[in-house]
Parts: C-alpha cells; sequence; structure tokens
C-alpha cells in the first residue's frame, strides 16, 4: 500500500537517485524555483538514462524553464552533452544529432530530446510527430508542469480543465481553462505506434527509472510524459512538490502506464488513493472551484475524468490482478 | 566531366562531392529537384555515407541540420521562400551557434500573394541573419559554389547560403563541368567539427546569454564576418588555380576599365546584363558590370574599389524593402559614401517578371534616372489600382477635425 | 577548460560551471537533520536505545544489536522475558497496525546471544573499590555498570544465590533458570567478588573499606495483612512462597486443592499461576478494586484468566479460617478512588491463602546510622544523585521510592553507577540530555505500509517449563523492520534523492549532510521524511 522510499539501506542501490556516485546529470547551481519539479524530473531521468547506457547519453533541450534556469552563461549545470536549439525543434534537433550519431558509428550513444509541455505539446509538435513518424533513434521526455510557466504561467494545450493561468484567469461565470480543451499527447504518441509511450512521475521515483531504463535501449521513437508540478504555476508550497505529484496519480489525473506500438500494455494500480477533490484543494490554480463561488458542476467534471482514467486504464488497486 | 545537366542536379551532384554525412529537405518549388536529385545519389549509393531524412517541416529540415552539425558531421539542407521563413529562427539559430551547414536557396519570391517564381526577396528576409550569402550567376556557378560553401563554412565556422535563381538556374538545362572526387577531395578536407556532442568531453551548446556578454557575442559574429572577406576571396582564387574556373570570390567585373556607368547586380540576371553591356559598349558607350558573389558578409571595401572610378552605378536587383526601397542599392549607395558618384535602384523581376535585354538596354541608355524605377512596370495597372487612402484620410480630418 | 578557447565565445560551455552559483543564498529557512527521542526509548525505564537496537536487527546484525541492548542493559534475555514494555504502549505503531513487538525481539536477540555464548568485554583496571548490598536486578545492574567504568566492586547477597526478585520473585515458566544464571553469570565474568548467603545485619558495619557503597537490598518484608487468621489457618505469604519454592522447595506446605491469593499486583498473579502449577484444583484471585485496577501487567492477568484462574474483584478478606476465608464486599468510588467496605459478606472455600498485599524495606539494617532517612512510607531517602544522607552511600532498586519492576531496577542500578563513579571523581554526574519525543504526527505515512505485527502466544502447558516462542532469523528481521525509526534518520534517502538541487551530500557511510551552498530551503526533504528526522529552521 505504500510508496516505496528513493533507498533503503537495507537493499543495495534500489534507484540511481539513492546510489552516491549518482552521476547528477543534472548538477547544483541552476536557477530553478525553490521545490521545482522539473529540475527534479530532468534529473531523475537523465541520471536513469545515464546509469542504464554507461554514461553514454546526448542531450536536446527545448526553450523553456528548464533550459533557462540550468545554462545561463557563464554557468552550465549539466554534467552531459547538452544541446539547446530553439523552443519548437528538438525533436528535430535530436533526430540530427541521431543521423550524426548513426554515421559516426556511435549508435551506442543514446540520445534524449526534452523539453516542456508547451515545446512539445504545442509549438514543437509538428517537430515531434515527425521524429515519431520517422521512428528515430530518439527518447523524447516532456516534463509536464501544465502551462507556459517560464513566460509567467500561460495556459498550454496541456493545461487541464477549469485551471486558473495568466490567460484563463476565471471571472464572473468562467471558471478557467475551458473544459473539454487540451490534448493528450502520450495518446497522440501512441497514435504513431512507435516502440514505447510511458508516463511518469516524480512522485514515484522507482517507477520512473525502470521506465527511463526500459525506454533507453529500445531502437526508434520512445515518448515518455512526466508530470512536474510547479510551486509557482499551481500556487502550493515548495515542500508540497512530491505530495501533490503523488496526489495527482492517486487521484487518477495523471495515470502512469506504458503503451508498445500503440496498445496499452501496462498500468500502476493506484495505491492509497486520494479524492480529486483533495488534489485540487491543495492548488491555488484550483481555488476558485472552492469556497464562495464554488461549482460542484466543475468538481464533478474533474472527477469524472479521473473515474475514466482509473476505468480506461485499469488503475483500480486490484485491477491489474 | 562536361555534361549537360539540370541546374538543381548538377547542384545535387556538386554537393554529394563534399561527401555530406546528413542531408534533409522538406520539398518546396523551386527547390525539389535539389532534393530528389540528393536522394537518388545516395539511394543508389553513389554517395555513400549518408543519411537522406525526409522531414515534416523546413523547421524541422534545418533543426536536423543543426543537430547533425552539433553532433560533428557535415550537413546540408535547401529550401525556397516560405519554406526559408519557416524556418528562420532555426537560421538565426545556426550562426548563433556558428555550425557550418550549407544551405541552397532556390530563390523565389515571398507572398503574400503567393508566388512561386524566381526573385531575391527570400534571400533578403535573412540577408542580417549572420550567415555568408553566395549568389550564383550560372549553373556552373552554383554547383562550383557549393564546393566553395563547405569550405569556407567550414574553416569560417559559419553557415552559409548559396542563391540560386530559382527556375531560372534551377530547373535550366545547361553544360556544367562536376569536378572529380579526388579534385574536390583534395579542395575540400574531411569535415573536422570545431563542435561535437561527445559523452567523453561534455559540453553544452546553445546557453543562454545575459547583456552582460550580448553584444560581444554579436560583435564578434560581426568581427569574424569582416574577417572572413580575405578568406573567401583567396578561396575564389583557390578554386579558380585548381579547377580552371572563375567561380567565387567576393566579386566578379565585367568590361569595367574605363566604364562610366557600371551596372550591379546578383544571380543570374548579370549574365543578361552583360550582353547588354557589350552591345551599348559595341554602340559607343562606357558601361561595366559587376556581379556581387559574395552578398554576405558584404564586400564594402572591394564594392567601393571597383566602382570608385565610375560616374554613375545602376543597382539591378530582385527585391524590394517595402517602404524604403531596393536593398543593395542603398548598401552600396552606403558603400560608395563620399564618392561622387550617380546611384540608381532598378527594382527588376519581381515574382519571376521577365528581364528582358531590350527594357535593360533602353533603361541604361537613358541620360536622366529617376533615383528608383520599377523595370517594366505595367503604370496601367498602377494608375488604375492605387488609391492614396492615407492622404485622403489625413486631408479630410483637417477639414473636419475629429471630435474630442 | 583550455579546448574551450577555441569554442564559440558564451554559447558553449563546459560541464557543471554552475557550481559558482551558490543558491544557497536564496534561502530564508533551511532543513537540519534532527534525533528525537522515540517513544520507546523515551518510556523505558533502563533507558534502552531501542530504535538503534532495531535498526541493526533489521539489517540482521544480531551482535550489533545485542551490544546496543547491553550498553543500558545487561539482561536482554531475562528482560525479553519479564519486561512490561511499557514501550511497547507508547509505539507510534499503535496508531497504525500494532506496536513494533519489542519485548519479544529482545528476548529472541537475548536468546542468540546466549545460544553463541557471546560475553561482555572484559575489564582490567580496577580503579576504587564499590561495596553492593543487595544482588538483586538493581545491585547486579550497578555492578556491571561499575565494572564496566573500571570499579572493583563485591556484591554481598543475603540469599543462597544472586537474582534478587528475578530469582525470588518471578516463577521459572516466566523466566527460566538457566536463561537467568546465563545473564548473571556474564556481570560476574567481568570479575564482580560475589559473596552469597551474607546478610547485612547493619550497614554501618560493613563499609569500612570500600570507597563507596550501593544498598539495593529490595523491599523483602511482607505486608502484615489486617485480616484475623485462625490459628493452623494454612497462609503464606508471597515473598515467603517464593524464596521457598526456588531455594527450599520441601518447606512449603501443602496449599490443599482450594488455593486463594489476595492482592492485586503482578506478584499476586504469579503466585496465582504458580500454585496453579504446583496442583491447585482451583485458584482464586481476591482483590479490593475492580479488575480495570488490576496493577498487574494486562498480559499475565490474562494469561492467568487463561489458565482457569478466576479473579473475585471487590473483595477483601476480614478472616481466614481452616478451608474457608471470610470476604467483605467492598464499595470502590472509582472516580474518587475512595474504597469502603460493605456490610456484605461471604465465605470462600479455602485450603490455603496466600498473601501478596505488598512488601516493604527491612529497615533494621540502617540501625545506628540516623544520616540516613526512612520515609513514611518506608523507603530510603536519597537526593537526585541517587546518595542517602550518609556520604558514599547510595541506595536504589526497590528500597527507594518508585516503580518496583526488574526495569526500573535495572536502570536505577545503571543511574546510581554513574552517580557514585561522578561522586568518586567529586563531580556532578553528566545529565542526560533528551531530546523531544517524537510523537506520530511527525512521521509521514506514505511510506510506511500495512504489515501486521507478528504476535505469539506465550501461553503453553499449565507447567514450570518456558514456552518457547523466540523469532526465528528472519521473523526477527521482519518485525524489526516494522519500526518507523521515529524521529531519526534511517537512511532511507528520500531528502537526498528528492531534493531538486542536489543540496544533499551523501557520505561513504551512508550518513547525509545539507549542502548549504545550493540548499534554496524549499523544504521537501522535510516534506518527505518518512520518520521525522528533519526539520526547517530559520537561517541566520
Amino acid at each position: 500500500m505504500s510508496h516505496p522510499t528513493i533507498g533503503n539501506r537495507l537493499v543495495k542501490n534500489v534507484t540511481v537517485q539513492s546510489m552516491r556516485d549518482r552521476p547528477n546529470c543534472l548538477t547544483s547551481g541552476h536557477r530553478a524555483c525553490q521545490g521545482c519539479g522539473e529540475a527534479l524530473g530532468a534529473r531523475c531521468v537523465l541520471d536513469a538514462a545515464y546509469a542504464a547506457t554507461g554514461g553514454k547519453i546526448a542531450v536536446v533541450n527545448a526553450t523553456g524553464c528548464l533550459e533557462v534556469f540550468s545554462c545561463v552563461y557563464p554557468e552550465n549545470s549539466w554534467q552531459v552533452p547538452w544541446l539547446h536549439s530553439l523552443f519548437g525543434n528538438a525533436p528535430a534537433v535530436a533526430t540530427g544529432v541521431a543521423a550524426a550519431f548513426k554515421q559516426q558509428g556511435k549508435s551506442d550513444v543514446r540520445i534524449i530530446a526534452q523539453g516542456g509541455d508547451g515545446a512539445l505539446s504545442d509549438i514543437g509538435m509538428g517537430c515531434l510527430s515527425g521524429m515519431f513518424e520517422r521512428n528515430d533513434d530518439v527518447l523524447c521526455v516532456c516534463y509536464d508542469n501544465q502551462a507556459y510557466m517560464n513566460t509567467g504561467v500561460q495556459r498550454s494545450g496541456a493545461t487541464p480543465a477549469f485551471a486558473r493561468t495568466a490567460t484563463t484567469l476565471p471571472t464572473g461565470n468562467y471558471l478557467g481553462n475551458d473544459a473539454q480543451t487540451g490534448k493528450n499527447l502520450p495518446k497522440i504518441a501512441m497514435a504513431h505506434e512507435i516502440p514505447y509511450v510511458a508516463t511518469a512521475s516524480i512522485g514515484n521515483i522507482h517507477d520512473l527509472e525502470e521506465k527511463v531504463t526500459k525506454a533507453i535501449h529500445i531502437r526508434g521513437a520512445k515518448y515518455l510524459h512526466v508530470h512536474v508540478p510547479c510551486p509557482l504555476g499551481w500556487g502550493y508550497s515548495p515542500s508540497d512538490t512530491i505530495k501533490i505529484a503523488r496526489a495527482a496519480v492517486q487521484c487518477g489525473l495523471f495515470p502512469l502506464f506504458e503503451m508498445e506500438r500503440g496498445k496499452i500494455m501496462k498500468s500502476t494500480p493506484i495505491k492509497d488513493p486520494v479524492k480529486v477533490d483533495d488534489y485540487l484543494k491543495s492548488q491555488r490554480r484550483f481555488a476558485h472551484l472552492f469556497g464562495k463561488s464554488a461549482s460542484p458542476e466543475a468538481l464533478a467534471a474533474l472527477q469524472d475524468i479521473a473515474d475514466n482514467n482509473i476505468r480506461d486504464y485499469a488503475l483500480a488497486e486490484n485491477a491489474n490482478g | 566531366m562536361l555534361r549537360q545537366l539540370e541546374g538543381s542536379h548538377a547542384i545535387a551532384r556538386s554537393v554529394a562531392l563534399c561527401r555530406p554525412r546528413v542531408v534533409c529537405a522538406y520539398p518546396i518549388s523551386p527547390q525539389t529537384h535539389i532534393l530528389e536529385g540528393l536522394e537518388e545519389l545516395i539511394r543508389s549509393g553513389k554517395l555513400q555515407n549518408c543519411e537522406y531524412l525526409n522531414v515534416e517541416s523546413e523547421m524541422g529540415a534545418l533543426s536536423v541540420a543543426i543537430g547533425a552539425e552539433a553532433a560533428g558531421v557535415r550537413s546540408y539542407t535547401a529550401t525556397s521562400s516560405q519554406g526559408l521563413l519557416y524556418m528562420i529562427e532555426a537560421v538565426y539559430n545556426a550562426s548563433g551557434l556558428e555550425l557550418p551547414i550549407v544551405m541552397t536557396l532556390g530563390n523565389r519570391a515571398l507572398g503574400s500573394p503567393i508566388n512561386i517564381w524566381n526573385d531575391h526577396s527570400d534571400a533578403m528576409s535573412v540577408r542580417d541573419s549572420g550567415w555568408v550569402m553566395f549568389f550564383a550567376e550560372t549553373n556552373q556557378e552554383a554547383a562550383d559554389l557549393h564546393i566553395l560553401a563547405f569550405m569556407v563554412a567550414e574553416k569560417m565556422r559559419c553557415p552559409v547560403i548559396v542563391n540560386v535563381d530559382g527556375f531560372i538556374l534551377t530547373h535550366a538545362y545547361d553544360r556544367v563541368d562536376i569536378p572529380s572526387q579526388e579534385a574536390v577531395d583534395e579542395f575540400l578536407p574531411p569535415y573536422a567539427p570545431n563542435i561535437s556532442l561527445d559523452v567523453d568531453s561534455p559540453m553544452a551548446v546553445g546557453t543562454m546569454v545575459p547583456p552582460e556578454y550580448f553584444m560581444e557575442v554579436r560583435c564578434l559574429a560581426h568581427r569574424k564576418h569582416e574577417d572572413s572577406l580575405a578568406l573567401i576571396e583567396r578561396a575564389g582564387s583557390t578554386f579558380e588555380e585548381k579547377f580552371g574556373r572563375n567561380s567565387g570570390g567576393l566579386l566578379r567585373g565585367y568590361s569595367l576599365q574605363n566604364a562610366d556607368t557600371i551596372v550591379v547586380a546578383m544571380g543570374s540576371v548579370a549574365g543578361t546584363i552583360k550582353d547588354v553591356v557589350d552591345e551599348l559598349n559595341h554602340e559607343g558607350g562606357k558601361f561595366g558590370e559587376l556581379t556581387i558573389v559574395c552578398y554576405r558578409p558584404f564586400p564594402r571595401e572591394a564594392l567601393r574599389n571597383s566602382l570608385k572610378n565610375s560616374k554613375r552605378i545602376i543597382v539591378v536587383e530582385k527585391s524590394l524593402a517595402v517602404g524604403v526601397g531596393g536593398i543593395l542599392s542603398q548598401e552600396i549607395e552606403l558603400a560608395m559614401k563620399g564618392c561622387n558618384v550617380e546611384i540608381i535602384s532598378v527594382i527588376a523581376g519581381l515574382g519571376g517578371r521577365n528581364i528582358t535585354k531590350s527594357t535593360l538596354k533602353e533603361h541604361f541608355s537613358k541620360k536622366n534616372h529617376e533615383k528608383m524605377t520599377f523595370l517594366d512596370l505595367r503604370n496601367d495597372i498602377i494608375a488604375d489600382q492605387y488609391r492614396p487612402i492615407c492622404s485622403a484620410a489625413v486631408k479630410a480630418e483637417k477639414t473636419c477635425p475629429i471630435q474630442p | 577548460m583550455d579546448k574551450s578557447m577555441d569554442k564559440p565565445f558564451a554559447t558553449v560551455l563546459g560541464p557543471a560551471t554552475s557550481l559558482s552559483n551558490k543558491t544557497g543564498s536564496w534561502r530564508t529557512m533551511r532543513p537540519e537533520y534532527i534525533n528525537m527521542l522515540p517513544p520507546c526509548n523515551a518510556t523505558c525505564p533502563a533507558g534502552e536505545n531501542i530504535q538503534q537496537w532495531l535498526s541493526f536487527a533489521q539489517e540482521g546484525k544480531f551482535r550489533e544489536a545485542w551490544d546496543v541492548m547491553v550498553k543500558d542493559n545487561p539482561f536482554p534475555a531475562i528482560m525479553g522475558r519479564i519486561c512490561y514494555h511499557t514501550c511497547e504502549k507508547v509505539c507510534n505503531r499503535n496508531q497504525f497496525d500494532g506496536a513494533v513487538n519489542i519485548n519479544l525481539l529482545e528476548r529472541s536477540i537475548g536468546d542468540i546471544a546466549i545460544a553463541n555464548g557471546w560475553q561482555f568485554k572484559p575489564v582490567l583496571e580496577t580503579k576504587k573499590k564499590i561495596l553492593i548490598i543487595g544482588g538483586g536486578p538493581s545491585g547486579l545492574s550497578a555492578a556491571y555498570f561499575l565494572r564496566k567504568l573500571g570499579y572493583g566492586v563485591t556484591i554481598y547477597e543475603s540469599n543462597i544465590k544472586l537474582g534478587g526478585m528475578m530469582r525470588y520473585g518471578v516463577p521459572r515458566y516466566r523466566l527460566p533458570g538457566n536463561i537467568m544464571d546465563t545473564e548473571i553469570r556474564r556481570i560476574i565474568d567481568l570479575g564482580v567478588n560475589v559473596v552469597c548467603d551474607r546478610r547485612v545485619r547493619s550497614v554501618r558495619d560493613e563499609i569500612r573499606g570500600f570507597d563507596a557503597t550501593y544498598i539495593a537490598v529490595g523491599a523483602y518484608r511482607a505486608a502484615k495483612t489486617s485480616a484475623e487468621i485462625a490459628d493452623g489457618a494454612n497462609v503464606i505469604d508471597a515473598v515467603d512462597f517464593f524464596r521457598k519454592l526456588e531455594d527450599a522447595p520441601l518447606g512449603l506446605p501443602n496449599f490443599g486443592k482450594k488455593v486463594v491469593v489476595y492482592g492485586g499486583g503482578n506478584t499476586a498473579v504469579d503466585a496465582a499461576r504458580t500454585v496453579l502449577r504446583l496442583g491447585a484444583e482451583s485458584v482464586k484471585i481476591v482483590y479490593r478494586r475492580t479488575i480495570n485496577n488490576l496493577s498487574a501487567h494486562d498480559t499475565e492477568i490474562h494469561d492467568a484468566l487463561s489458565e482457569g484462574i478466576e479473579v473475585m474483584c471487590l473483595r477483601t478478606i476480614s478472616a481466614v479460617n481452616n478451608g474457608k476465608v471470610l470476604l467483605n464486599v467492598m464499595n470502590y468510588d472509582e472516580e474518587n478512588d475512595v474504597l469502603s467496605k460493605t456490610d456484605k459478606t461471604d465465605w470462600l472455600p479455602a485450603d490455603s491463602v496466600i498473601f501478596a498485599i505488598g512488601q516493604s524495606l527491612d529497615e533494621g539494617i540502617l540501625k545506628e546510622m540516623p544520616e540516613i532517612s526512612v520515609s513514611e512510607q518506608g523507603v530510603i531517602e536519597i537526593d537526585k544523585n541517587m546518595m542517602t544522607g550518609a556520604k558514599g552511600i547510595f541506595a536504589g532498586g526497590d528500597v527507594i521510592m518508585g516503580k518496583r519492576t526488574v526495569t526500573h531496577a535495572i536502570g536505577g542500578g545503571k543511574k546510581a553507577a554513574k552517580c557514585i563513579d561522578a561522586y568518586l571523581r567529586g563531580q556532578e554526574p553528566v545529565a542526560n540530555v533528551k531530546n523531544q519525543t517524537a510523537a506520530f504526527k511527525r512521521l509521514n505515512m506514505t511510506y510506511f505500509s500495512h504489515n501486521p505485527r507478528i504476535d505469539v502466544s506465550r501461553l503453553g502447558d499449565i507447567s514450570f517449563e518456558e514456552k518457547d516462542i523466540s523469532y526465528s532469523d528472519l521473523k526477527i528481521v521482519a518485525e524489526a523492520s516494522r519500526c518507523f525509526s521515529c524521529g531519526n534518520c534511517f537512511h532511507c534517502d528520500n531528502c537526498y534523492g528528492y531534493c531538486p538541487d542536489n543540496a544533499i551530500k551523501k557520505h561513504q557511510d551512508g550518513s547525509l549532510e545539507i549542502n548549504l551552498d545550493y540548499c534554496k530551503g524549499c523544504g521537501i526533504c522535510v516534506a518527505e521524511c518518512p520518520c521525522g528526522a528533519m526539520k526547517m529552521t530559520l537561517d541566520e
């Protein structure tokens, strides 16, 4: 029923993150906000990939928070080969890197393209889709914090229904981001029938590392969608990042699953279920759904999304047998 | 070896001789035949050790090239017109990262209105992007310039655009001498990348640069361009020594000695102009022609030296800065500052309008020139369609002031 | 990076140059590792570091676990049997899925120590000489700790064997003699001079030649009953009963078929269960208050009832005749704790009666020592350093005010040793710095899974044979692993793994340290610490 701790002295090196000599692909001195979920997510993903390949990874990074906080001259926080080109082209740049490595006989060096939900679900979707359909040998990782955080929390195609952002401010009858909008990038990835698509959360490092380790060795296009809460954009205390990440999974709004060649292969059953309300209440971006101007309909709609996920992805504890 | 080839195929063969390792492109007229040619060379095994990628957009095309160059291999792409605009963000990115990509631009007008025919508007849209820009006059030069482009790009650590007039060159069949692989290999050494994503020596490429350092980055790029003029000039003469053809370099003059009037142009129109110059000189005129082969970096000093003894400069250009006028003519005006020389701007051939010898001749023969002329303009349409609505509005406001 | 000289300025950078950016300057609050006192440790009368030995046990390091136990208590196998384990009552795991079975773990590891013949490390040096009067748990504990400090120790024991109430107050089915003997032997083998069967008549006469004395003679004088006891009635007090049982079983009376035990403490229950084993057909405990007020330990009461012993509450014995006792029905006002006799009486058949109504100090040994005062309650008065009114004479165990359990006696012996040592060095004993107790609400239950306590019934056949219930090695590990490690780091690495700024250093030995150069003070580490071993404090 419980969530495993990152390490445990009774078991040797259960996660890369618990290793004393973990690579710290993203090292200290970066300028991410206190409690940044994306900084943690990026380190966890890359460290796992680094560990799985013996340090043979190269990273292409889209513009966004992650790029801006990690590499401002003269301070570079990366300890792996890292390339930043533009906001919308990271998957294509990674394709170029993969092609070059193939030509150089360096196919053992694995390539990761990474960026936020804006970079990948919106502006870079074309390049991402192209990379997928060509089945280029790239693992694309989306750190999803559900809005354009770097520019000041504007709505993205990954912003959840009823969330308040700087461009979906609830006023009067308007309850924040419209329901029935937005896109499901993992499903879009799945529709390309690429070898591997998965979701992960920084609230479950064991699961995340397993998925990265599996994905990084697969030849062809892979997609990993990592849920990374943002204290600033979502409005919660920086200390609650992991708690919120976990609650998103526990309430069913962020299902953890793996897909191969267009089919769901496995989902991670929910441990210690949490009510959607409780998940929402902990964040200021949903505060308008409670209190005086509370909207039971909106809450019910969000609960429906979670319930559908629980059903569609078989997330109930005993569903996977 | 001399062959009768379509311009695009000549370019494809020439690029192949440069042994690129990654070629990627997205189709757009009139660039398509180049990538088709390359694709065929690769699939048929004539160009080996090269990845060919069909990508989903021009943004993807140049981005793939950026990734490949950053990973340390010679890369090539080609585009035209709207495609260039679609990738323009990556255009600036590639030069900022100092990646020596070579790109062919099959020159074509920019929309709207959509128009697939030739002019230089697309090239002019990236003239400040930090890329080196060559303009080819003939199919032979188009082929040759690509070999030079890789050499200059890699020595200079800067991407290069080779401008080739759409259809006029890309789709025209002509006799082209395709050099031997050995000769090209001697001229163009294997690529020794300055930047490469290397797991043994990790580097971050593409940092954010704050105000404290940004000016310096830009200034260094500018200095590098200025510094490269001698290299480009020398590369042209080396090429000539090696291949026996005057391709490349900065400028190419024609009949400049004793010329009172020098016509300046870029690209394929130079050939037509030379014919006109010959005719005019035959009739007793004192005309010369100057082709700008290397438009960026702008060879200001060389231009000044070539033009300073003339009395009149006619700049024939295939682009227009709306609201400003001719682009090249203004740049030449600036270069000629202090010289007592009349500079005339002729906007010609926009959107594929034919530039004929007769109209050129007629125009060059005029004694008194307007500062700027649209060559072969259909004045009847302008007269019919032009409505000075803004000045009319201002006039109306003056008679009937706006209510407070 | 020299190579970078040739690279584009600013847009290309070598790795990890951001380490020069000390983001710790952003911080207003900072995390801190803390050690809190787990409730089990806080409540243990012997002051055992239960959590620490549980953590060794989790790793299967039983020797290390045992070494930790005997730092505070030289009798793990004994205490694993007879300690009333208040630790388990306060265990935070009670609020989740049941307390850790600390008592049985202690017994199991104590038994492993015996099976493997583990001994204490020998002490060679003997400094000053100390006399301990009384070889019970408190005296033996004091002897052990004093000996470890290098003192020469002599014990005078009035009985023919060492052990005190462990031997003469606890029945053998709860504490087998060989276990007790082995654990006592270990202490003696440290080089303790023991004189048994040496009754001290007067402390004053004995202390000459010793630098300090510890009086731990216990409370062996049975309280006098006010019941009228007819001549020839078959009556014995519990103290006598157990002593005879141990040293001279032939001297025990014939208890007959129906036995009544009077009293409500552990001694009464022990006596009742013992006499049942001696062949009594019916054993009834008569007690003045209600069953909820019995001071005997719950498990003992439970076991007694299971064995068929009946508890008659709200009764007092007014008279004992041959073959029967007269009971007075009592009235007990529980709220105000007022007990009164009613007029109702009752005769109860009884072939014999065992009185277990309390014991007190035999004050005789203190004669001619007016400086040592004895309180109204009949206990020796001591100062905060356990010293009596007489310089250099200390007292502890059942002769002083306090709870009379073996565990308290052991803790008292440990404290006495510390006080005596300080006294002899002319210093004040170093006070124990007690951390704040770690409450359940400090723990993060997300990281703990439900895992029920491995319970084993102690109840076996009705005999003097102890039931073998010690855990297997695997079960020790499993049960010990249930420990929440309240308020103390157990190296789960959550702080290390979840820090978005890599601001935690993990040392070779697994210990962790905040790197304040980079810690931005987000507090994730504190929030995700499963055991409340971190806190945020204001950063100066």
